[in-house]
This record gives structure tokens, C-alpha cells and sequence, in this order.
């Protein structure tokens, strides 16, 4: 009742923003009811997780008369309504003070709630019709807001690949989805996990939905649109597309792989888990050397999605041998992944909204100093970064460390593949979760550290008080998650039951602050322990210091061994910070090459310096498959210039070759 | 309740005994160069000496720059009090296992990195970069070398894996060779010591963690400092907890068995501590762009050590 209600506001509120675009405070009132919208959406998951209350569903007679559009709420949608519309509340509470003030706010507000209605619909809906409609919705809402400031060239380059990696993707589900639903044609999910599939079908499904869903979550290579589209948008609603619509996008790899498709084998586990570590490096590898504030989150956005994907390829390829205990395990740990994902990642994304709306810029090289002119932006961010940068006791590390363990007990398997894969997966995530610790030293570090490299960075002043609230309530959210890691363990155990087939206990024998899967003598983490023990430890030393020494301190000039300079470009920049990651890793995997151009003795011309990297999955795939594209279009395009006897003639073909497809069918 | 006491004496253990390990080294390596060299408990007076001093802070520095000394040796205290020294019967050990005390000493490097960019000067930020270069291939060889250690002994609790080793199940294994290797050299580099770093150097472009923590003087120079000896301390503890943890005591064992490990774990710390000098003054430093391959190499070897398992396994 809630939930409908909530749906049925969303699109009122649309039309609104239609009506009343004109007006200012229109786009508060948008943004306020969706903050209420998704705030009662956020009840409705909390009400139905944990499933006490059934898994109640419903059939509306919309769409086509024949499916009609059948909604179901179980726990594993209730788990992501509520990790969606909790950062949806937050992106909208933010939005209040910050959508009114974009320059192009008429083309973003009205499209904002249909968005945030598609992607709960792609929650709820339990029939195929229903689910791509709304999938579809959601591209389109969400390439409408990336094409909202379409005087920028950049921004419109963004559309257009984001607009062909989005039909791809459907194109992809759509077979899928025919697959799963088999000759009868029963497209309700119910449907399609009765039905048993053949050798062919099973493989053409698996390698369909990772293709479609992958490539709306940034799986490596089906990444590129990615860090184009979501930097492109206003800063709340890239917010949604990286904390959010991924989410989706995970949702519906979840629902087909491990709910409706059945039995998958464990070589698609292996697959899957190889996929995630190559996602997680080089997402971070392309984050880390990003000079722009949100195409570094984006980038960013890819690597977690790696670490998610290899919990959950780990636990398809548990489930596929049989291992059920371990298989939950590591859904837990991708599930984990997947929410805190969604909190900070939003946070982030608002935060850099923040500085943009402070400063007007988004590039690191403009920024510097902001900690002590935005202090509330800044800590908020400062707990964000910790926290994706996996640093205990925050809600990032428990997560890395449910994947680890579940990756430590992989070798248990029988395989060879496995044996060996999954230690070289590990040396992936744990080499990913390192970069993205420097990843946002460095991002810190540039924008919220040092001296002010711009006018606008010296004289930005802190958002309002409805911004600040929405990134502070994110960030405690982030401590919460982290410090008592095993209530919300307990909470994503509900909905692996059904999944897996077992009932989990994360925290077997020690009991309730102690994260010790399978049992105490693997290894235990508790972070509620640790954070207690390492504050009395913090309040010692402070103790100690303070009653041996004296506590006089004197603010001076900067020491910098002896020779300070005044000008704040002396500073390490983004750049000249990544450089040694740069040789260390970019010359093998962007090519990167520095050149640096000297002014002849005498001369006083400054000196140059240049780095030129190129993107290799860009170069090496998407390019040459672009020019196939073009070169099959130039040789069909002949096939317009026909005359009237030659497409009688291809019809004719047409119908020849078809009717030889159905004979051929019907003697095997 | 045993447990309870032993963890307080680790506690202090760990801090006390701190800045004499790197004492000792100091001055093992100053005999080694030919020098008298400063009595081994110098560093206890540098430190109550900075202490006394008042601080000195940057205009420009904000909040993070006050709070990150303390952080920092508060994370690092932290992680050595739930390493094994003397016994393994410590009630809050099993807050921790290895992959948790690698993050844990990750925050301390989180901190003093942000601190290093904060003044916003060239070498705040160049030594944040480079150690933040060491911290993205040391930290990943580290739990490689965690991953392979509990593939041999199914577990990734530090006492749990002393007490697998210690019920002699566990022969010479040429991983447990190659994940040694790798350990020394996490621990070499993670320690800022020669060839990585120098600990002893203020020329400025070879610089990696002095030049992050230029800024610093009075307390919070001391707490630098204080946290720098407290994390040698802690991974000399671990090498000679996981690879040669003969001697500790283990529950059940009683105050004697207790009494008795740490007087084995003293032995242990000053030998390693004394390899560690002999090493330094036989090497010369590296070039910063060489880390990669010393480090990278130590990930190579994590990852060889869990491969190896199952080659000797198939054998």
C-alpha cells in the first residue's frame, strides 16, 4: 500500500515539474516528494525484508492484454528497494537545495521522479514485459538528465555512446528473456523458473544476461559509456546512476543467474570472478590517474563493481559445485559490497556537487584548501573516501573482508581452474583495494588539502544546510554499516536463503559483535571490539602526550625544508601524484609517455611538460568494432538503390529461405 | 582472566619496548659503520625530549594535520597489541585476524599520507606519493602472503596459525620459504628501511616517509616517531610469531609458559633486529622507480607461495 502509493506520486510529481517548470520553487516541491517518495519506498523494503510478511504480489492489468503486469515483492527485492531509494532519499534531499540552481534544472527536474519510478519498477516487476519496459525507462529517463546540458560537445559524445551501450544491452536481454520463457511464451517469472533449460539454452542465457546486465553495471569491457555518461549529468542524478542504477543493473544479473535460471555450471563463476578482478584493477588504474573529480568517482564506480561481481561469480561457482555454505558466504559479501557501494558512492557523487556548486569547477588542478572552507563537505567526504578505500572500522573493509575470506576458502574446491584462479583473483582485489586506497589519498589530498590553486577554491563557502545534512546522515550511515557489520549480516542472510538453499550463520560461534564465518579458528573480525579498544588506546596516547609534554603549539609559516614557495602551484598536483603509479603500471597498460620540453640556455620561456595516454579497451576494441560497424553499413547501403524487380526478388529470397528454415526444423 | 592480563602486558609491552628495538638497530648498524654509535635507549630520550618541545603547525595546515599523528600511532598501537608475542592467550586477539591488521595499518598510512598533502607543500605531497606508490604493491603482497599462509593452515587468525604450526603438522614447505621471502621484504619496504627508504637520510630527493612528515615537530613529531618504532616492532612480532613462533606461550600454558615466551620473544626480537642491521649496511638504496620491481616481485612470490601448494600438493 505504501509502496503504491509512493509509485503513484512519482509521476504526478513528473507532470508537475512539467507544469510548473517555470517557476523556482517547482523544483524543490519535485525533489521534496521524491525525498518523501522514496522515503516511504525505503519503509516498504524494511517492512517486507526478512520476510515475515510473505512475499506478497499483484497483478495489474496493464501493458499487454494477454501478460498483464504481475509485481512481486520478495526479499531479495527488498533488499535493493531499500539500498536504492536509500540513496535515492539522500540524492533528493540534496537536490532540494541543489537542482533549483543548475542552469539547465527544466530539462533534469521533470525526468528525476520517472527515473527513480523505473527503477523501482524494475525491482518489483516479476514478469519479463514488465521488467524491460521499465529497464528500458530507466535508460531513457537517465540518458534524457546525461544529455540535459547538450551544449557541451563532450556531454553530447556521452549520449550517444551511453544511448548505444543501453540498446545493446536490451538487445541482449530480450533473447534472454525469449530464451527463458521457451516456446509457451509464459512470461511471468514464475514461469521461467519451472521451466527446465536445454544445454544450448542454458549456455545462450547465462552468456545473454551477463552481456545485458554487465554492460548497465561497467563490466570490463562493457565499461566505456560509463565514465562518460555518469560524470556528464547533474552531480545528484550521477549520484543515482553510480550508486544506484549499477545496483540495478546487479539486481538483474542476481534475479537471472542465481533465481530464474537454475542450475548454472561452476565454469561460470570462474568466468564471472575472472571478470570482476580484471574490472576492479582497471577501473582503478583509469581512477587513479583522472584529473576530473567525477570521471575519477565514475572510474571508481567500475573497479566496485568488480569486487562485487567476484563475490558474486564466487558464489555462483560455490553453488555450482555444491558448496552451499560457502556459496552464501560469498553472496553475503557481494550483497555487502552492493550496499555499501550505494552509500558511499552517493555520497561521494554529492560531495562533488558540493565543490561544484561552491567552486564551479570539477577539475583536481582548480581545486586545493577546501577542508577549511567547506568543513562540513569536507569531513563528510573525508568518511566516504575512508570508507571506499576499504579502511576499518567503516562499512568499505567489512565488505572486503567477507570477499577475501569467501576467496580464501576457494582453492577448497576440486577444480584446477579454480585452485589457480582464484589466488590470482585475490592478488586482483587486493591490488584493486590498494590503488583505490591511493586513488583517494590522492583525490583528498588535491581537492580538500594544500593551499587553494584557483580564486574559486579560495573563496568557496559551504553548501546549505539540507546538502549537508543529506551527505552527513550518508556518512554516518557509513560508520553504522562498518562498526556493527553483523546486524546487517544477519539482515542480507534472509535473503541468500532462498538463493542458495541454506541458512547462514555469519557469526557461528562467538556470537554478536563477531564476524567469524564458518567458524572462530578461520579468522574473526569485529569491528565494534576494535573500535572501542583502538578509542581507550587514541584517549591514552593523548593522555600520555599531554601529561609528559607541554601542549604549547605555535602557528608559523610553512617550514618545506627550508625553501617554502608562496605560489600554491608549488604543490604536488593530481597529476605530478600518480606519476610514479603512472611508470609504474601505465607504460605496459595506457602506453603512457612523458615528454618534457626544455627552453634553450638563456631562453626564458617555461619549460613543458606532457603525458599522452591512451585508453586500451577504447583503441582496441571499440574503435575497430566502430569502423566494422561503418564498413557494413557503407556496403548495405547499396541495398537502398535497388530497383523495383530487385527487392521483389530479395523478398521472394526471403521467403524461400524461411520457408526452408521451418522444413528443416520440422524433419529433425 | 589469565587472558585479560596478558593482553594489558601486551599493551604496554609493545610500546615500551618499541623505541629500544630501534635503538638497538641504530646502534648495531653505527658499530657495523665503525661508529660508537648512541646507547641503544637514545630513542626513549629523543622522544620524552620532543615531547617537551611545542609544536610547531603550518598556516595553511587544517584539522588533519593535528589529528593525524594520533591516529596514526593509535591505529598502529592497535594492530601490535593483537599480534602474538609472548602467548597467543589474549582476550581481544580475535578482534583481528591478518587481513584486518593489514587494513589497520593501512589507516595509519591513510592518515600520515592526507597529512603529508595538508601543508600543501612540494615534499608534503611527494612522499605522500611515493609511499602511497609502496603502500599499493606492499599491501596486496602482504595478504597474498596471508592467503597462502592460511591455505597451509586454514585460518587467517595470527594464533590460530601459531598454534597449527606449533602442533607439528607442518614440515618445510617451499611456500612457506617463498612467503617468508615475501614477508621480509613487505617488511623492509613497509618500514621505510634500506633499500626501499632511509630512514636516516634528510637528502631531500631520496626522501620517502621523512619528506611526508617534514612538517611535524614537538608531540606530533614524537608520535611520528613513536608509531614508526611501534610498527617495526609489530612486524618483526609477526615474522617471528608466523615463521618461527617456537617458544610462545599457548592457552593453558600458565604464568611460567608465559614468563618463558617472553623471554624467547626478546631473544627473537634482537636477532631479527641484528639481521636487520647487518642487512642495511650491506645493501645501498634503490632508485624510486626500481620499488616496483622490488615490490612487485614481493607480490610475485605471495603469489607463488599459494600456487606452490598445490604443485607440491599435485606431486
Amino acid at each position: 500500500m505504501l509502496i503504491a502509493g509512493a509509485l503513484m506520486t512519482l509521476p504526478l510529481l513528473a507532470v508537475f515539474a512539467i507544469l510548473a517548470g517555470r517557476r523556482d520553487f517547482s523544483h524543490a516541491v519535485v525533489y521534496a516528494g521524491c525525498f518523501v517518495a522514496s522515503v516511504a519506498l525505503l519503509a516498504g523494503g524494511l517492512q517486507y525484508l526478512g520476510g515475515h510478511s510473505g512475499s506478497p504480489s499483484v497483478v495489474l492489468p496493464l501493458g499487454l492484454p494477454w501478460i498483464k503486469a504481475h509485481f512481486r515483492i520478495d526479499n531479495l527485492t527488498a533488499l535493493f528497494l531499500l539500498i536504492i531509494n536509500l540513496s535515492a532519499a539522500a540524492a533528493s534531499a540534496f537536490a532540494v537545495g541543489y537542482g533549483g540552481h543548475l542552469p539547465q534544472r527544466r530539462r533534469v527536474t521533470p525526468f528525476y521522479p520517472i527515473f527513480l519510478l523505473a527503477m523501482n519498477l524494475v525491482l518489483l516487476a516479476d514478469d519479463a514485459f514488465t521488467f524491460l519496459v521499465a529497464w528500458e525507462c530507466m535508460s531513457l529517463a537517465s540518458w534524457l538528465m546525461v544529455v540535459s546540458d547538450h551544449q557541451d560537445a563532450e556531454n553530447r559524445r556521452a549520449g550517444t555512446v551511453y544511448v548505444i551501450m543501453a540498446v545493446f544491452g536490451t538487445f541482449c536481454l530480450l533473447p534472454c528473456f525469449g530464451l527463458l520463457a521457451g516456446a509457451g511464451g509464459d512470461y511471468t517469472f514464475e514461469a521461467m523458473r519451472l521451466r527446465e533449460l536445454g544445454a544450448l539454452g542454458s549456455f545462450l542465457v547465462a552468456l545473454l544476461a551477463i552481456l545485458g546486465t554487465g554492460s548497465k553495471a561497467g563490466l570490463v569491457p562493457l565499461h566505456a559509456w560509463l565514465p562518460l555518461a555518469h560524470p556528464a549529468a547533474p552531480s545528484h542524478v550521477s549520484a543515482l546512476m553510480s550508486g544506484v542504477m549499477t545496483k540495478v543493473a546487479l539486481y538483474g544479473m542476481i534475479r537471472i543467474l542465481l533465481d530464474l535460471h537454475g542450475e548454472l555450471s561452476w565454469h561460470w563463476g570462474a568466468g564471472l570472478m575472472l571478470a570482476g578482478g580484471i574490472t576492479a584493477v582497471l577501473g582503478v588504474l583509469y581512477a587513479v590517474m583522472q584529473d576530473d573529480l567525477k570521471k575519477l568517482l565514475a572510474y571508481s564506480t567500475v573497479e566496485n563493481i568488480g569486487v562485487a561481481i567476484i563475490g558474486l561469480g564466487l558464489a555462483i561457482a560455490f553453488k555450482g559445485d555444491g558448496q552451499k555454505e560457502l556459496a552464501a558466504l560469498a553472496l553475503v559479501a557481494g550483497l555487502y559490497h552492493m550496499a555499501n557501494h550505494s552509500v558511499f558512492k552517493t555520497l561521494l557523487f554529492l560531495g562533488s556537487g558540493a565543490v561544484i556548486a561552491a567552486t564551479g569547477h570539477r577539475s583536481l588542478g582548480a581545486l586545493g584548501g577546501l577542508l577549511k572552507r567547506m568543513p562540513w563537505t569536507g569531513a563528510a567526504f573525508l568518511v566516504g573516501s575512508a570508507a571506499i578505500a576499504s579502511l576499518p572500522p567503516l562499512n568499505g573493509f567489512v565488505s572486503e573482508w567477507l570477499i577475501l575470506q569467501s576467496l580464501f576458502k576457494g582453492p577448497a574446491m576440486p577444480h584446477w581452474a579454480m585452485k589457480f584462479g582464484v589466488p590470482v583473483v585475490g592478488a586482483f582485489l587486493a591490488l584493486a583495494a590498494a590503488l583505490a586506497a591511493t586513488c583517494f589519498v590522492r583525490a583528498y589530498g588535491v581537492a580538500f588539502l594544500g593551499r587553494p590553486r584557483s580564486d574559486a577554491a579560495a573563496e568557496a563557502e559551504d553548501v546549505t544546510f539540507g546538502m549537508r545534512v543529506s551527505m552527513a546522515v550518508l556518512a554516518i550511515i557509513c560508520v553504522v554499516m562498518g562498526v556493527i557489520p553483523v546486524t546487517v549480516t544477519d539482515a542480507l542472510t534472509h535473503v541468500v536463503r532462498p538463493l542458495t538453499g541454506i541458512d547462514l550463520a555469519v557469526s557461528a560461534d562467538l556470537g554478536w559483535p563477531w564476524l567469524s564465518p564458518v567458524s572462530s579458528t578461520r579468522g574473526s573480525y569485529s569491528a565494534t571490539i576494535l573500535v572501542m579498544f583502538g578509542l581507550s588506546l587514541f584517549a591514552i596516547a593523548i593522555f600520555i602526550v599531554h601529561r609528559l609534554g607541554t601542549q604549547a603549539t605555535r602557528r608559523a609559516d610553512a617550514w618545506d625544508c627550508g625553501h617554502p614557495e608562496d605560489i600554491p602551484e608549488s604543490q604536488y598536483t593530481g597529476p605530478s601524484f600518480a606519476q610514479p603509479l603512472r611508470r609504474a603500471f601505465g607504460g605496459t597498460i595506457f602506453q603512457a609517455r612523458e615528454s618534457v620540453t626544455m627552453p634553450e640556455p638563456g631562453d626564458s620561456s617555461p619549460a613543458t611538460h606532457q603525458v599522452r595516454m591512451i585508453d586500451p579497451i577504447w583503441q582496441g576494441l571499440y574503435v575497430p568494432l566502430g569502423k566494422v560497424v561503418d564498413w557494413i553499413a557503407d556496403h548495405v547501403n547499396r541495398l537502398q538503390y535497388l530497383t523495383v524487380r530487385g527487392y521483389l526478388l530479395m523478398m521472394f529470397g526471403t521467403l524461400v529461405f524461411m520457408l526452408l528454415v521451418v522444413a528443416v526444423r520440422q524433419q529433425l | 582472566m589469565n587472558a585479560i592480563v596478558w593482553q594489558a602486558l601486551q599493551i604496554v609491552l609493545v610500546v615500551a619496548l618499541a623505541p629500544l628495538v630501534t635503538g638497538y638497530v641504530r646502534w648495531v648498524k653505527a658499530r657495523l659503520q665503525g661508529r660508537y654509535g648512541a646507547a641503544p635507549w637514545q630513542p626513549y630520550r629523543d622522544l620524552y625530549r620532543l615531547l617537551q618541545k611545542e609544536a610547531v603547525v603550518a598556516h595553511s595546515a587544517s584539522w588533519i594535520f593535528r589529528a593525524a599523528p594520533y591516529v596514526t600511532f593509535a591505529s598502529v598501537w592497535l594492530a601490535a597489541c593483537i599480534v602474538p608475542t609472548f602467548t597467543t592467550n589474549m582476550v581481544l586477539a580475535p578482534a583481528a585476524d591478518l587481513i584486518a591488521l593489514v587494513a589497520l595499518l593501512a589507516v595509519g598510512r591513510f592518515w600520515t599520507a592526507l597529512a603529508g598533502m595538508d601543508v600543501g607543500t612540494s615534499f608534503g605531497g611527494l612522499g605522500a606519493s611515493r609511499e602511497m606508490l609502496i603502500a599499493s604493491l606492499a599491501e596486496p603482497a602482504m595478504l597474498m602472503i596471508t592467503f597462502s599462509l592460511s591455505l597451509v593452515s586454514g585460518t587467517t587468525a595470527p594464533a590460530q596459525i601459531v598454534a597449527f604450526v606449533l602442533s607439528g603438522n607442518v614440515g618445510i614447505e617451499v611456500s612457506l620459504g617463498l612467503a617468508l621471502a615475501a614477508m621480509v621484504m613487505v617488511a623492509i619496504a613497509e618500514n621505510g628501511r634500506i633499500p626501499i627508504d632511509n630512514p636516516a637520510t634528510h637528502l631531500e630527493l631520496t626522501m620517502v616517509h621523512e619528506a611526508m612528515v617534514l612538517e611535524y615537530s614537538g608531540r606530533h613529531l614524537a608520535m611520528i616517531e613513536a608509531a614508526s618504532m611501534v610498527r617495526l616492532t609489530l612486524y618483526i612480532a609477526l615474522i617471528a610469531t608466523l615463521f618461527a613462533p617456537w617458544g610462545i606461550a599457548q592457552p593453558g600454558a600458565g604464568a611460567a609458559g608465559a614468563m618463558l615466551g617472553l623471554v624467547v620473544f626478546l631473544a627473537k626480537a634482537f636477532i631479527l633486529g641484528t639481521v636487520l642491521a647487518f642487512f642495511e649496511t650491506s645493501i645501498a638504496k634503490m632508485r624510486v622507480f626500481r620499488y616496483a620491481d622490488f615490490l612487485g616481485g614481493a607480490l610475485l612470490l605471495g603469489l607463488l607461495a599459494t600456487i606452490f601448494l598445490y604443485v607440491s600438493e599435485a606431486v
